[in-house]
């Protein structure tokens, strides 16, 4: 069992409240998903040359303004971190690729989560109130996010085993359910040079989809090959930069509920995560039908 | 706690500010001692298992969404959701009246035994799955693979179904007056009786519900799968 949440605000004056609005429906997820939690928010993106890449030390300490000169002696490239904690973001000019490959070789104890122009990740073991404080989720500001609570059922309890998992670029994706074909999407995506970080069912989904995307599908036919190529029980929930996409497998085993107003659309596994939104009595509630896929843009 | 109430059979409980275990504790074991027939519940926001296992002639309006298992394993009670259910709402009834105002989620009715429940809105996967002899009205539609394996009572549904309706039925029957995307294995569609148009008119009766019974076709099972046959080769 998992619960999602995902919550996109449909006006940019609602940016600066999105975390706030999020927090109650991520702890309502609580009893679904104890053991781990994590968000994805998108912000507005960054300048043309620049990536946000973000990054985790877990229970190691970083000296992050320390990081920051050795990357910006690495590379010429303007260079910026905001650190809280064991979490970072690193803005920069230089190539991400280039980038992400030198931290993995000289800092290999933290771990990217994420690299895009929007996209911010934040995930980690404990109970999700618990991560929410310590990430100050309240103040996250964007206009959309994809959140997550984990109790695990297929793979170990960590922080790289939490959702969401992201591959690419400002993509990311969080699951309720399991898969029962991982393996075989893996060995498939394998020879063609992608790699995996961890042996968690998600990943291989969500790797699927990055594949499918960079392939030249969009995130809506990318769901569409999943539907033949992913076996199991799944509520898929998916970010980009632009948009936001929910789907659940055949079965509907997995439980997810929508409220839409003219102000946002929230997206949570129960309706008990949607109880406190702003006028949520004059919302359009449903439940995402089985294969059909539902997707909103900013 | 609940409220004092002005009318005296009556009892009121938010769930904004009393707590869940409050209010089923009271409806078990408190509300015949106190003389209290009727209960209202403000703010349900979702709860879990609200009103389960009810064991008495309990009047309970629920005045919002529910979330899990609403008034599962019901005996006697008449349970209004003036709002959607979540899953599993009134799994393993055994008699009284569910009645959920808006839609409701998957495995509605499951494995009920007794007593009537209704949705005005649409039903969503596994309605009445494994039905045991309770009756279901659903004024909307049903998803997928709704009265899987039903062993008896009856489903009214005036909307369309989705995919494999009444697969492996035993001796439940549906009526069903929309549109079916496809049968289940050894469900079939079979005449409408003149006992079959004074069944759909009184369970429509019930539920206050006003569609033409001439309207409803039944899918009963074929009882095929009765008996098990060697030749069949796992081909049904």
């Amino acid at each position: 069992m998992c619960g999602i949440v995902g919550l996109l605000v449909k006006k940019p004056a609602l940016r600066s409240q999105l975390g706030a609005l999020m927090v109650p429906m991520l702890v309502g997820m609580t009893e679904r998903g104890p053991d781990s939690a994590g968000l994805a928010v998108y912000t507005a993106p960054v300048s043309e040359q620049q990536h946000k890449i973000s990054l985790y030390s877990g229970e190691h300490a970083v000296d992050w303004p320390d990081l920051l000169k050795q990357v910006s002696a690495e590379f010429a490239a303007a260079n910026e971190i905001a650190a809280h904690g064991n979490h970072a973001v690193l803005t920069s000019e230089a190539d991400p690729d280039e980038l992400v490959a030198w931290l993995t070789r000289h800092v290999p104890l933290i771990a990217v989560l994420s690299v895009g122009q929007s996209i911010d990740l934040y995930k980690d073991v404990g109970a999700p109130a618990d991560i929410a404080e310590r990430y100050r989720f309240k103040s996250l500001q964007g206009s959309h996010l994809v959140g997550h609570t984990r109790m695990a059922t297929e793979s170990a309890v960590t922080p790289a085993h939490a959702h969401p998992f992201t591959a690419g670029r400002d993509f990311c994706l969080v699951h309720n359910g399991s898969l029962s074909n991982p393996h075989l999407v893996r060995k498939r995506l394998e020879p063609l040079g992608i790699e995996f970080e961890t042996d968690n069912d998600t990943e291989a989904a969500c790797r699927f989809f990055e594949w499918r995307l960079r392939e030249g599908d969009d995130l809506k036919t990318a769901v569409q090959h999943g539907f033949s190529e992913l076996d199991g029980f799944y509520t898929f929930l998916m970010g980009t930069d632009r948009e936001l996409l929910i789907v659940r497998d055949a079965f509907a085993c997995k439980p997810a509920v929508v409220a839409e107003t003219d102000d946002y659309v929230a997206i949570a596994s129960e309706f008990r995560s949607l109880a406190h939104l702003p006028r949520i009595a004059d919302a359009t509630l449903f439940e995402p039908k089985p294969e059909e896929i539902y997707s909103w843009r900013i | 706690m609940a409220n004092l109430n002005p009318v005296p059979n009556s009892r009121e409980f938010d769930l904004a500010r009393d707590s869940l275990r409050d209010l089923n504790f009271f409806m078990h074991r408190q509300a015949a001692a106190d003389g209290v027939s009727q209960i209202q519940v403000k703010n349900p926001d979702g709860a879990h298992s609200i009103a389960c296992g009810l064991n008495a002639d309990l009047q309970v309006e629920i005045h919002g969404h529910v979330g899990y298992y609403v008034a599962g394993m019901n005996k006697h009670a008449s349970v209004t959701v003036h709002g959607n259910a979540g899953p599993g709402a009134a799994e393993n009834m055994m008699s009284g009246r569910v009645h959920v105002k808006g839609f409701a989620s998957t495995a509605a009715g499951a494995s009920a035994h007794g007593g009537l429940l209704i949705i005005d809105g649409d039903a969503s996967l596994r309605c009445g799955i494994s039905l045991k002899g309770a009756d279901i009205v659903v004024g909307g539609s049903v998803g997928s693979f709704s009265a899987f394996m039903a062993q008896a009572g009856r489903i009214v549904i005036c909307g369309d179904a989705e995919d494999a309706l009444g697969d492996s039925l035993y001796e439940a029957v549906i009526y069903v007056r929309g549109k079916v995307r496809s049968l289940g294995a050894d469900a079939r569609f079979e005449p409408m009786t003149d006992t079959d148009r004074a069944t759909v008119k009184n369970l429509l009766g019930e539920a206050g519900l006003v569609h033409d019974p001439a309207e409803f076709k039944r899918v009963a099972s074929a009882k095929s799968l009765y008996h098990w046959h060697a030749d069949a080769d796992q081909e049904y």
